[in-house]
Formats: structure tokens, sequence, C-alpha cells
């Protein structure tokens, strides 16, 4: 779906990847295929708190960090577990499939 | 002032990701006409969730675990190379430990090898936790609700991930094998290298991809080996199977895998730092890697592993394809739930009752964006957790055929509402843990985890 001539991340990206940091946090992965897009999305500040918490309908508090990892032309977000890993209630053991929503990122 | 004498490369063969997920014998041969000066491979994680840590089982298959078991210590207690095993048992506890010793005395009868054998607990008394906690020596990590001392009291198999120390002291007692609880991932490859003077930066960092063996190379793989070799200013990496290598992005990539700062990987005692790291092309499938540093924290420090019973649970597998209760389906759910609540009372209290709606929001919950689902067909696993068993059985039974006769708005398909790919459609799955610890403890002695040597 184009709006506006915006583009979807899924053109720029590599991986696109969540996982478990240890049992209480998620932790989301970007990879770019192209230093470009890197840079761009860390100047331009396309991935914030704000627009993670907004994809995912979290408080913003629950955005731990954000870190661009230069070695990988990675962005790294780290989110609070609805609930730990294992807890009665939870669908994700791994936390391997909470990524989709960054799938729909457009610039 | 006499010249220190240069330590030469110091060669390690990581078999794979985690001691039961296999490695082919020719990666394996490869590694060992290298002349490695360790075979190691770490056994754990807490991925698969908090069951395993709690039951005392293993999530990995004692038949894989022996077979891969058998190939290392043979080649290594043959050839001289130490052999060393961390976390064994997936969660590290004494009970896993046991399960790992039992399979290695098994190899060494059935090879006919004697050695010496390294044993390090992880297990860590309550009474070692509650003094801490006192002593204010206990910190929360992000998210982890702070430790007390009722939580203490309701764990179970309290483990510390080790550091370096408990090996290296039974490195100094000789130790030709050494299995492990629970340990931090890259102290089982960097022990022995840091024991002998290298840089413990460089050999953690590098501790922290074999941990992982070939899954950091490309194409990435959790059952081959990698090989690593550490000099006194870098180490390199190299795959041993034609089919992958290793490139400085699939390197650096792994640098990101389950944790949430690439730049700073905490572990017992320090953190490696990465903020001068780099990653070179060397061709030929190898890269080198400098600059990693660690860097000691202010008190040693340790992470606490721990799980307590949250109940018992009894779960049912059915389907549904009918489009007037596919539209209605999460009005129905609560209805339902409301229901059995209402016919038993005090008796479903302590109770928690879950809808897995695959096609729905299965996967997310909560977190799922795409809130009205366009499938066809929804799967639905009703999860009861309850403090027994046979409260989970009947509260599962009750829901289970509430909602396979629940009279909904529009109903036109009056003989069921569910379609049930088993008989017996309800599975009692036993007991449920929780993660109860989470935190880091100070201690004063890094090898204070109680350590022996069996002669095998």
């Amino acid at each position: 779906m184009k709006t506006k001539g915006k583009r979807s991340i899924m053109k720029v990206a590599r991986v696109i990847r969540s996982k478990n940091s240890g049992p209480y946090e998620l932790t989301l992965d970007i990879m770019f295929k192209d230093r470009r897009y890197y840079e761009l999305f860390k100047k331009k500040k396309l991935i914030t708190a704000d627009k993670i918490a907004a994809l995912y309908g979290v408080d913003k508090a629950a955005v731990l960090k954000i870190i661009y990892f230069e070695p990988s032309q990675a962005i790294k977000v780290t989110l609070k577990r609805k609930i730990p890993s294992g807890t009665p209630g939870d669908t994700d053991i791994y936390g391997a499939q909470q990524h989709a929503p960054l799938l729909n990122i457009k610039f | 002032m006499e010249k220190r004498k240069k330590l030469p490369p110091f060669k390690i063969l990581s078999t794979t990701a985690i001691l039961g997920y296999g490695f082919p014998e020719s990666s394996f041969k490869k590694g060992l006409s290298k002349k490695p000066d360790l075979i190691a491979a770490d056994a754990g994680s807490t991925d698969p969730g908090p069951y395993y840590l709690g039951s005392g089982k293993s999530f990995t298959n004692r038949t894989a675990v022996k077979r891969d078991l058998r190939l290392m210590i043979k080649a290594g207690v043959e050839r001289n190379i130490p052999v060393i095993i961390g976390s064994a048992g997936g969660s590290g506890a004494r009970p896993h430990l046991e399960w790992c010793l039992d399979i290695v005395r098994d190899i060494a009868r059935e090879e006919n090898l004697h050695f010496k054998l390294g044993i390090a607990e992880a297990d860590i008394p309550k009474e070692t936790v509650l003094t801490a906690l006192k002593n204010g020596q206990v910190s929360s990590l992000p998210f982890v609700p702070p430790l007390t001392p009722a939580v203490v009291e309701e764990s179970e198999n309290i483990v510390a991930q080790m550091g370096v120390e408990p090996f290296i002291k039974l490195l100094e007692a000789g130790a030709q094998v050494i299995v492990a609880g629970r340990s931090y991932d890259p102290a089982v490859f960097a022990a022995l290298p840091i024991w002998r003077g290298y840089d413990p930066g460089l050999a953690l960092h590098l501790g922290k991809i074999l941990e992982c063996a070939a899954i950091a190379a490309t194409p990435g793989s959790g059952s081959d080996c990698a090989f690593g070799t550490l000099t006194e200013d870098s180490f390199i990496l190299e795959a041993l199977s034609s089919e992958r290598k290793f490139t400085p992005e699939s390197a650096a990539a792994h640098t990101l895998y389950e944790k949430s700062d690439p730049y700073h990987l905490p572990g017992p005692g320090g953190s490696i730092d990465l903020t001068g790291c780099k990653f070179e092309d060397l061709g030929q499938g190898r890269v080198r890697v400098s600059g990693s540093r660690f860097i000691p924290t202010d008190g040693y420090w340790l992470k606490l592993e721990a799980v307590r019973l949250a109940g018992y649970r009894s779960i049912s597998v059915a389907g549904v394809r009918d489009p007037i209760m596919i539209d209605q389906i999460d009005d129905i759910l609560k209805a339902v739930e409301v229901r059995v609540r209402d016919i038993l009372g005090k008796d479903s209290e302590g109770s928690q009752i879950y809808f897995h709606v695959y096609g729905k929001n299965g996967v997310m919950g909560e977190l799922e964006p795409v809130k009205k689902t366009r499938s066809h067909e929804l799967g639905i696993v009703i999860e009861v957790v309850a403090p027994t068993q046979a409260e989970a059985d009947a509260v599962l039974a009750l829901t289970r055929s509430a909602l396979l006769h629940y009279g909904y708005e529009g109903r036109i398909a009056t003989a069921g509402n569910l379609a049930f790919p088993f008989s017996p459609s309800d599975v009692a799955m036993g007991k449920v843990y929780e993660f109860s610890i989470y935190h880091l403890m100070e201690v004063s002695d890094p090898a204070f985890f109680p350590v022996r040597i069996e002669e095998l």
C-alpha cells in the first residue's frame, strides 16, 4: 500500500525480527540492506519511542531503549514484555513472532 | 625489565549452539585437525521458558546430548584437550547438572575413558539470597519487580550464572573435562585463555560469539561447529564446513542477537565494551575482531535466576469454521467465561481462563494491532491454570462444553460450535512455573560456587 510516495521499510531492510532479551524484555532488530538507509533513519530519527509505542499499542515507558548499531547498520529497540516469558497468559515464549507491526513502517 | 613472552594463538573449537543440537562429524574433524587448545559448548538458555528450571528437566534430548558429548569427550581425552560444558542440562540447577553428569559417566564407562572430571554447582541457597537482600546486595534488572524475602521463599532452583572463576579453579585442580551448572555463556570458552593470560575483553567477546557456534556464520546454523583463534590483540572466527562462512556482517549481526544493547554486554564482574570494536574481512570466510574491552564493575555482580510454581495447566484445542460465530468471537468467549464462573462460583476463583485465538490474535495477544480478523477459520486453545490439577481439569471441562454448546446470537449451526482434532479433547499438562527471580546479586568471592573433582 503506497501513501503519498512513502516507501515501505520492507524495501530497505534486510532483517526485521523480534526475540526475548531475557524473560522480561522483547528486543526488535531492524538491519538495513544499505548504509544509506541506516544513516537516513538515524539522521531523521524515523524510529522513536513514540512511534514504537503507537505501533504496539503500549505506553511509551515500555520502550526501554533505541540503539543504533554501526557495525550491522541496525536499529535495536527494546520493549518491556507484557508479561514475562512463560508466565500464564503469555503467547510467545521466545518472543520470536512479535515483529510484524514493524513491517508497516513507512518513510 | 624482562620482556614478557608473547602468547601463542589460542584455538577454540565450539561444537554446537546448545549441547544436544548436534553438529556434523566432518566439521568436528576439521576443527580437530587444526589442533584446538579447547573444545567447549554451552548447554543452556532461559529461552525455552521457566518450566525447565522449575521441573529440573532438560529441554534437550538425552540421546542427542550423549551423542554430542561422546564425540567431544572422546576426542578431548584422547588428545589431551580440555573439554568444557556450561549450563548443564539446559537450566543448570542441581537436577540438570546430575542429569548431564550421569551421561558423562556413562560415556566414560562405555568408551573406557579415564579422566579428571571437574564439577561446578550453580545452585544458590535461599539463605544466601536473603542475606544479600538484607545487605542491599541485590538489584533488579529493567522491568523486573524488586525482590522480596517472600518471593525468595517461594522460589525453586535458584541458580546464578557463574563467571570464569570457578572454571579456573577446576583447571588449576587439573580437570580435563568440566561440567558446570548454570554459567555465563561465554565463560566456558573464555576461562582457559583468561587463566593463561589472554585479554578478558577479547576472550569473553569471542566466547559470546562461539557460544552460538555457527549461528553467527552465514548461512547460520545452530547445529554446526565454529572455530576461534585468540591472539594478544584480536581474534579470528572461521566456519568449519564449506557451506558457510563468517563475514564482518554475520559476526557483527550476532552481537545484536537476544540482547538489549549491542555495545555493552553485561556479565559476571563487568561488561564487554564493543564501542571500539572492529570486524575485518580476512577472506576465505574468516573475520578478525579487535577492540573489544572488558570493563570491570564496581563490585562483582552475578545474575540470579529462579522460578516459582504458578499452578497446574489443562488445555483443549479446537477449531471454528462458522462465519456467524467468528464474527462475534470476542463476545462469545467473554460470555462463556462468565457462565463458567457463574456455575462453579467459588470453585473457579483460583483459576485463570485464557483463550488463545489463532487466526485472530493468538500470537500477539494484546499487542496485535489488527483488531478484526478476516480469517475464515479460527484455532482456539482453551487454557486453564489453577491451584491444583483437579481444579484445572474441572474448569477446563466446563469451559470446553460451555463453548461447544453456547447459543450465540444468530446461531444456525445448532449441533456444536467446535471442531476437535483429538479425542480426548482435554490435556492435563501438569505444573506451570513462572520466573520469580531475575536479579543481580553482589558477591565478595566470584569463585564461591562449590567445585569438586571426580576421578573417572
